[in-house]
């Protein structure tokens, strides 16, 4: 075993960890862990554009910019730190363009910008110009410009290591952060390190479900290691399912493609999005556009063989606008399903895509150990965090932000921490139950496989705890995953190797996935009104009364010392926007 | 079908057009392929040895489809790298029937399935596991031609300004995901590991040419070693692999154009 020392260690080197990186690395001794190589990560996934106010191309404000966040997120967003974010999203994108961004651009040499879902002038009058975007691959620029930035900066990245654990020093009787245990995936060595400030920015979790825009390595690690230690986990049963995947597929359709003036479109060619929200259309927020559209496959008036999907329809754009402003979206199209976006309807349907809940943190991002009270040096930002400025449903080009913006600020914060105090001791036997883990699961002779039990997961959230949910299928929900998690306790795996063991990697995955299904999952049934993205069919509408708080979902042992999920709430922070009807 | 052309996207097409229809798409049927895989597995083998999978696949699969099959249900110490699925990450880069693809991008229906496919890991780097290398080399190139924005002068208040035509100058390297498609299918590359390799030039190449740029030279002195750019012997083998479509090869040559002539 190898200890290492740093002063900060950020766990992820997507958008937010190399954000944070980028700050952290020049005030402090900093280390970013990686399970893949930074490049790999799923912000490069992300096509249609990062939102701030710059009014480029017509009037705009960072108010109306938060405003549209908080009623996108159907007033579940913790409203002081919307006003931050789009506040800030403004010298987020112009550090992005300093930095070598190559973004599109105005006849003037501006940054040009586009509509977007559910981003308006003036508190919803009509949609707006806010997204600054490259092509259909913004994700995939500020990835590469990170990336590149790191370089620049000398960044130190040690890629390929899995972080399995994180050491909290409770010698006071209260949780600081001392270290985090990693698994070198090259050699099956564990590493110790040891660290002041530690910065979890690992992503989401979208791999429990079978339909999702989400990479293979998504899968929840981050949260997952939290929830172990006792740590909450906010608002979990939120979870963005983004309208436009390729039918069957789930691979993501930008919706720049409807920003860009694209139309949804059920069998009988009727823009359905007129019926639902009269003044946006097919720019309403995506929990409603998702909701309409499996409305339509329900009743009857989905496309294709089966009648289970809907159309993108892009055939009244000119040819040479699809293909400079969408070329990815329309190589994807091309490619998976044979189907040319420039002449042809595009089949499309919900895929799950953004988990709005997570970590809980402030707005410094340091993480919430119960409702008020902070981990000294614990901090977290971007998809694995919950600040919470996505509410109960994420606004299309948001994530970006957040990334940039919550990434520097756990960067400036995590560094300064870690340079006014020292070392706190690491716990004893501190890597212990990670070497218990991953030997555990390379001798164990059980005869559950890793992939048919994943199925089974993913199986039954798609059918039971997707857009639509209500207690009748969230029980039969977690009646499976609970069955599923008895059943991984006799997981073996195949390669009892110890260089690149991915069989291994996998079945660890799988127990971080198992145990957040659960978590959204009971969370779910116990929000028993419709808000945002958690559409319950017999709870239909928002109760406010009741419901608008977080959930705060804590894992916790009964007396006979089976583990349960314990809820309890928090309360909205509310600054200037009283709840109103969601109306576009 | 009726295609409502409009000047600008600000005009609303109409509502109700006729619906455009579709061709009935016929129901696909799952047919058994078999994949020739080059296994390696350090801890057990002393020699990489080739091995036969059969699996059940419809022509829509991708052969990562095919991988994750294998080994979630015969053989699950089969390693690979695998991450969007969707050829936008770069992680699953190997040679299926001797030419660098991604494994993610490439459909069972446009392989010839006949015969075994075969699948072994990218060459001219070092074999680690079955279908996985060592990366860092390949990063290390990278990072030594300066990849990242060198501007001059004092930093503008708001955005640099930069035209639509100025910014297209380099947008084709700029889709470049580090893959490794290219390098790995480079001639050069295979008896000379010194090479940069095309990943790297195009690298230089994406900023070099960004008109808020103004390291051009000093990139330009990194790649007029003898291990630079004029190692390129023009095979296009990179641009043939590239699954970005980046015309690398050119990109290569504006480059060289750019050290005879110093002028971008």
């Amino acid at each position: 075993m190898q200890t290492h020392e740093f002063d900060v260690i950020i766990v992820g080197a997507g958008g937010a960890g190399m954000r944070a990186a980028l700050e952290s690395s020049t005030r402090a001794r900093t280390a970013v862990l990686t399970k893949l190589y930074p490049t790999r990560s799923h912000t490069g996934a992300a096509q249609g554009g990062m939102c701030a106010a710059l009014a480029n191309v017509e009037e705009d404000n960072w108010e109306w910019h938060t405003f549209d966040t908080v009623k996108g997120g159907d007033y579940l967003v913790d409203q002081d730190a919307a006003e931050i974010m789009c506040k800030e999203a403004i010298d987020a994108v112009l550090d992005l363009e300093k930095m070598g961004l190559p973004f599109n651009r105005t006849p003037e040499g501006r940054i040009d910008q586009r509509r977007f879902g559910g981003h308006t002038r003036n508190h919803g009058e009509a949609a707006v110009r806010r997204s600054c975007y490259a092509a259909d691959r913004t994700g995939h620029m500020i990835l590469q410009t990170l990336y590149q930035s790191c370089i620049k900066e000398g960044v130190e990245f040690y890629n390929e290591f899995y972080v399995l654990d994180i050491l909290l020093n409770e010698e006071t009787g209260e949780p600081v952060a001392a270290g985090v245990v990693a698994y070198e995936l090259a050699t099956g060595e564990i590493h110790l390190f040891k660290a002041k400030s530690i910065i979890f920015a690992t992503g989401g979790f979208g791999k429990v479900f079978k339909t999702t825009s989400n990479a293979h390595t998504l899968t929840g690690d981050g949260m997952g290691i939290i929830w172990r230690k006792g740590l909450p986990l906010e608002d979990m049963e939120f979870y963005q399912f983004h309208p436009t995947g390729l039918a069957g597929l789930g691979v993501l359709l930008t919706e720049g493609a409807r920003g860009e003036g694209g139309i949804l479109r059920n069998a009988a060619g009727e823009r359905f999005m007129e019926r639902v929200a009269p003044t946006i259309k097919d720019l309403a927020p995506r929990d409603m556009i998702a909701r309409a559209m499996v409305q339509e496959v329900r009743e009857g008036r989905g496309a294709g063989p089966h009648k289970d999907y809907v159309y993108l329809d892009l055939t009244h754009l000119p040819k040479e606008q699809i293909e400079s402003k969408l070329p990815d979206i329309t190589e994807f199209s091309r490619t998976y399903l044979g189907v040319d976006p420039v002449t042809e309807l595009v089949p499309v349907f919900p895929t799950a895509h953004y988990a709005m809940g997570g970590i809980p943190t402030n707005v410094e991002t340091e993480v919430l150990r119960d409702n008020v009270n902070i981990v000294p040096g614990l901090y977290a930002a971007g998809e694995v965090a919950c600040v919470s400025v996505h509410g109960a449903n994420r606004l299309g080009t948001n994530s970006l932000l957040d990334i940039n913006v919550f990434g520097k600020r756990a960067g400036v914060a995590a560094a300064n921490y870690a340079n006014s105090v020292s070392h706190v001791d690491l716990p004893h036997d501190s890597q212990g139950q990670t070497i218990a883990l991953v030997e555990q699961l390379r001798s164990s002779t059980g005869g559950e496989r890793v992939a048919p039990l994943r199925r089974a997961l993913q199986e039954t959230m798609d059918m039971n705890a997707q857009v639509y949910r209500t207690e009748v299928t969230l029980k039969q929900a977690l009646i499976d995953v609970q069955g599923l998690r008895e059943r991984y306790k006799n997981v073996s795996i195949q390669d009892k190797g110890t260089r690149y063991n991915t069989d291994l990697l996998e079945a660890i995955e799988l127990g971080f996935l198992l145990d957040l299904a659960e978590v959204l999952v009971v969370s779910a049934l116990e929000r028993k009104e419709s808000r945002g993205g958690h559409a319950r069919e017999d709870y239909p509408a928002r109760d406010d009364v009741n419901f608008m708080r977080h959930t705060m979902a804590t894992r916790k042992i009964d007396a006979q010392g089976e583990e349960y999920v314990h809820l309890d709430y928090k309360p909205v922070s509310v600054t200037n926007y009283q709840p109103m009807e969601r109306k576009y | 079908m009726t295609t409502t052309v409009v000047a600008e996207v600000l005009v609303e097409p109409q509502s109700n057009v006729t619906p455009v229809v579709m061709p009935e798409t016929p129901v696909p049927v799952a047919t058994d392929v078999t994949f020739r895989i080059r296994r390696y597995q350090p801890d057990f083998d002393e020699e990489p040895h080739w091995v036969d999978y059969t699996v059940a696949l419809y022509p829509t699969d991708r052969v990562l489809t095919a991988l994750e099959k294998i080994k979630g249900e015969q053989d699950g110490s089969l390693t690979f790298r695998r991450s969007c699925a969707h050829g936008v990450c770069g992680s699953d880069a190997m040679r299926i029937n001797g030419r660098n693809r991604l494994a993610c991008k490439t459909l069972v229906k446009d392989i010839d399935i006949s015969k075994p496919i075969t699948v072994e890991a990218i060459k001219g780097l070092p074999l680690e596991k079955d279908l996985v290398v060592d990366m860092e080399p390949f990063f290390a190139a990278y990072r030594q031609v300066l990849p990242f924005l060198m501007p001059e002068g004092h930093e503008p208040t708001k955005e640099r300004i930069q035209s639509a035509e100025e910014r297209a100058r380099f947008d084709d390297t700029t889709k470049c995901i580090l893959c490794a498609a290219c390098t790995t299918s480079c001639p050069v590359f295979w008896t000379n590991e010194q090479y940069f390799g095309p990943a790297a030039i195009v690298a230089a190449h994406r900023f070099i040419f960004d008109s808020r740029d103004a390291g051009a030279n000093a990139r330009l002195e990194v790649l007029n070693d003898k291990e630079g750019v004029w190692r390129c012997r023009t095979t296009f083998n990179c641009t043939d692999a590239c699954p970005r479509g980046i015309e690398i090869t050119k990109a290569i040559a504006e480059v060289k154009q750019a050290l005879i002539f110093r002028r971008i």
